[in-house]
């Protein structure tokens, strides 16, 4: 399942409701995004997210169908925030159910790196110096990479 | 044909969505590119490096050899950021 949405989310709640009533399900593993600040000279007050409507939930989507098609996932959820966000809040949740660990685990991860390099969502950062894009990390890249083959 | 912009290209053009009549001659991305460049001073200096410069058309990555079509959706945006 696919969730775009400006407001936040409960981590429990979500997790329960994915697992709710399949008792085929083993485990679920689980990602949560944060909004950082390292602090010194790059103080980063807060970020603002944009993303492209519509082709946002269609890549994501894209990416869930190709998870499932790789692992023996019983459910799936991505949930990705937009808009304006403070240090130390929730930005994206990945979880994944699977009857063993080690499909949801790769999944999980999967899911995390090509949402990163795939997902239409821009987020720019308000800092002391003024607001400032975030660029494209090549680790991001690599990681997706890993992923491919 | 639909353009849109978004993060930096859409503050540095100063514009998050126009609708275009497609120029005659004008067949691929890479085209569409070249055109909206020629525009003025905010296009130009936007555009001018376009290896940080990424298009989707009807809401598909796509390269700048791209055909387009009049009724096409195309967005103009930098590498992408989110997770």
């Amino acid at each position: 399942m696919i969730r775009v949405q400006r407001e936040d989310f409960d981590i429990g709640a979500e997790l329960d409701r994915l697992a709710a009533g399949n008792h085929a399900i083993g485990g679920i593993a689980s990602f949560v995004g944060l909004v950082s600040d390292l602090g010194g000279p790059d103080r980063v007050a807060a970020l603002s997210l944009e993303h492209y409507p519509g082709m946002t939930e269609k890549k994501l989507a894209e990416i869930e169908l190709e998870a499932h098609r790789r692992w023996p996932l019983t459910a799936s959820l991505i949930i990705h925030r937009y808009g304006r966000l403070e240090p130390g809040e929730r930005i994206v949740l990945v979880a994944t159910a699977s009857p063993h660990r080690e499909a949801a685990l790769a999944a999980c991860h999967f899911l995390i790196d090509w949402l990163k390099t795939d997902a239409p969502f821009w987020k720019s950062e308000q800092t002391p110096a003024g607001e400032r894009w975030v660029e494209r990390r090549a680790e991001d890249d690599a990681a997706k990479a890993r992923w491919q083959g | 044909m639909k353009i849109l912009y978004f993060a930096w290209l859409r503050a540095r053009i100063g514009c998050a969505e126009e609708e275009v009549s497609l120029p005659a001659g004008i067949a691929d991305v890479g085209g569409l590119l070249d055109w909206l460049s020629s525009r003025g001073p905010r296009y130009a200096e936007a555009l001018r490096d376009l290896s940080v410069v990424r298009v989707a058309v009807n809401q598909e990555y796509v390269g700048r050899d791209h055909p387009l079509a009049d009724q096409d959706e195309v967005a103009v945006f930098p590498p992408v950021t989110g997770g």
